[in-house]
């Protein structure tokens, strides 16, 4: 028997929702926990900041421009390289139970297998798909062809109108307000706790993990698609947390002067979106104007978010406790992560979008490594990436990384990560939607974060953003034309343009809004 | 690739195959064949310039056919049915004068997600036809 992976990811979560991060607001203690015994990492950075792309990097170890999924809405080819095959190709038994997001959802006509496969059953024609086993499928809410979806309806129909709707009638990202402040994608949703879908891909989890054989070996990865929006957590669980009492975050300047000034030192496209201006890509709605965010809208998405967080916490903690009772905790690599991060009020805006800022990029990350590999905690401060993520799922399986993979296993320390020379973590957004294309490539290294914006329908190429982040780390002073950075930003536009990733031979069609 | 004004917006995709136009256009312009080149239409009954669509998912979609032209190889149709405030798909077979063939599907539409999402299945039905056409499948 070898090193058992649970890989626990969540959909658009904050660095600072976790209490080891930092965090005040939401209790996680039991990833707080993971963190103590295991490495927590203080700057990990997705590949891309939304779904599609970030979860594909996920997968296949490999950038974006490689792998080819470069927006929300395209499909991730069928025989994309998969870490998942290679586990089980060492004879792991491997499951993904959640969200997987690798093909679009908006898909009337059931083309997308992923999509198919919701309505039958959870172990794919001809046993496996992406090297998956087994396959259930959740996201938020009840909506679309997911197993949850079905569950809900066969066995608590009376709960499914409770979720938010996440489309309007134009089949846009919804704007409606709701809850105590009217904040977009909020509402009242009076379903059991025990129905969320967060309990449901916990216990779906906990069902898998008890049908294997003491001696198997697995890889599940555990997806939870909260706390993305909307926020429409069990309205039983909402009183955890008052709204009331939230503190605005430190990234959200109340003074709308002053948040639009800084807004106003970065590249057009933020304070166009901020103004209405501009859509520019499908993950926010369409009809939302930022400016119309309230501080109170702020402090009431926070409360629901953390409730969200709070939630996910507890159900981790249901299923590490049924892995302990397997007897394999001393042999569990757990490792704890997200796609992207989440605006959630910081420069007077929510959701995500090609906005290259910690919101989005600081990810949470913990992995704990098998008691039984003797590996000393520690905290690594250098950049790494989810691009890594498969190279690690390897080296805990003892298998080289495969030739394909773009990343690094993790280092277990600074050390580990200045031998192995992890310096820098790239970033891409790539978006070409009715008219509007916004292309951005993004370095962070060495305590800087530097994006270069490509030529598109907003930006002529020659904007960009540079901030430093031990001085500014609300990243609120763009320094792209400060004459006095000059050189920082030479020497770090030329290691980005060194260091960018080999671009799939084909390019990849958009074939769904997401 | 796209546009939009207001609600509405189009989407368009375009193959090159390897193939005559007529023998393009034998499958195209027969608009009770949909199901043998668009993945994710399980069925189709014609009558008239009334169609009726059946998707993966079990929904109807009621179309009205626009234009045949066998002529000019082109194929345009309305789906009809209420969750689109207008619709217009285009399918062009051009000749592009060594045998092969240029195919063009665009989708105009509002709201503007029906054009991305019908387009981008009218895309990857393109790819399907390509294959089929030059005997992958």
């Amino acid at each position: 028997m070898g090193r058992k992976i649970l890989f626990v990811t969540t959909d658009q979560q904050r660095y600072d929702t976790l209490g080891c991060n930092g965090g005040a607001l939401a209790r996680t203690p039991v990833v707080d926990r993971l963190a103590a015994a295991g490495i927590r990492y203080e700057r990990a950075h997705p590949q891309s900041t939304v779904c599609m792309p970030s979860r594909s990097t996920m997968l296949t170890g490999q950038h974006p421009s490689t792998h080819g999924v470069w927006m929300n809405g395209i499909p991730l080819p069928t025989d994309a390289p998969s870490v998942a095959a290679t586990l089980r190709d060492a004879g792991y038994r491997t499951a993904l139970i959640g969200k997987a997001h690798f093909q679009p959802y908006l898909d009337p006509f059931l083309r997308f297998v992923e999509n198919a496969l919701g309505r039958e059953g959870t172990v794919p024609p001809g046993g496996q798909h992406r090297g998956f086993e087994h396959l259930e499928f959740a996201t938020h809410g009840a909506t679309g062809p997911m197993h949850y979806t079905r569950w809900l309806f066969e066995n608590h129909p009376e709960a499914f109108g409770g979720f938010y709707p996440v489309l309007d009638g134009s089949f846009q990202v919804n704007a409606e307000g709701g809850g105590d402040t009217g904040a977009p994608q909020v509402k009242v949703n009076p379903i059991d706790p025990g129905w969320y879908h967060t309990d449901w891909v916990a216990q779906r989890t906990i069902d898998w993990i008890d049908s294997l054989a003491d001696d198997d070996d697995f890889f599940c990865w555990m997806s939870f698609p909260d706390p993305h929006h909307p926020w429409d957590p069990p309205q039983s669980e909402v009183g955890r947390i008052d709204w009331r009492e939230v503190p605005l975050p430190p990234g959200y300047p109340e003074d709308p002067a002053r948040r639009e000034a800084i807004l106003d030192a970065k590249p057009r496209h933020w304070r166009m979106w901020y103004d209405g201006q501009l859509v520019s890509n499908y993950e926010a709605p369409a009809q939302w104007v930022p400016a119309t965010l309230t501080a109170d809208q702020v402090r009431e998405v926070n409360a629901r978010n953390a409730v969200e967080c709070e939630l996910i916490d507890e159900a981790l903690g249901r299923v590490l406790g049924r892995i302990a009772a397997r007897g394999w905790e001393q042999d569990l690599d757990v490792i704890f992560t997200t796609d992207h991060g989440e605006l959630q009020g910081d420069f007077g805006l929510l959701f995500k979008g090609p906005y290259h800022v910690d919101a989005l990029m600081r990810l949470p990350l913990v992995w704990r490594p098998a008691p039984s590999a003797g590996i000393t905690p520690s905290v690594v401060s250098r950049p790494v990436g989810l691009v890594d993520l498969a190279p690690t799922f390897c080296a805990i399986a003892v298998r080289f990384p495969e030739e394909w993979m773009q990343g690094s296993a993790l280092p277990v320390d600074d050390t580990d990560a200045d031998a192995r020379g992890f310096e820098r973590v790239l970033t891409e957004w790539d978006s070409e939607l009715f008219g509007v294309d916004v292309h951005l490539r993004t370095v962070t290294r060495s305590g800087w974060v530097c994006t270069a914006y490509r030529p598109g329908s907003v930006h002529d190429g020659s904007e960009g953003e540079l901030y430093d982040l031990a001085d500014d780390p609300l990243q609120q002073r763009n320094l792209w034309d400060d004459p006095d950075r000059a050189s920082v930003k030479t020497d770090l536009l030329a290691d980005l343009w060194d260091h960018q990733p080999p671009p799939r031979p084909q390019r990849l069609e958009l074939e769904a809004p997401v | 690739m796209s546009s939009v004004t207001a609600g509405r917006a189009t989407v368009r995709r375009q193959v090159r195959i390897a193939a005559p136009p007529d023998t393009v256009w034998e499958i195209l312009g027969d608009p009770g064949r949909i199901q043998e080149w668009f993945p994710g239409i399980v069925a189709s009954t014609v009558e008239g310039t009334t169609r009726q669509v059946t998707t993966g998912s079990g929904v109807v979609i009621p179309e009205k056919i626009i234009t045949n032209d066998h002529l000019q190889r082109r194929f345009q149709y309305r789906i009809t049915a209420p969750f689109v405030r207008e619709h217009l798909s285009t399918i062009d077979v051009l000749d592009v004068g060594d045998g092969t063939s240029l195919v063009v599907y665009a989708a105009d539409a509002d709201p503007s997600t029906m054009a991305l999402v019908v387009g981008g299945a009218g895309g990857n039905a393109l790819k399907f036809l390509r294959e089929l056409l030059e005997g992958v499948h």
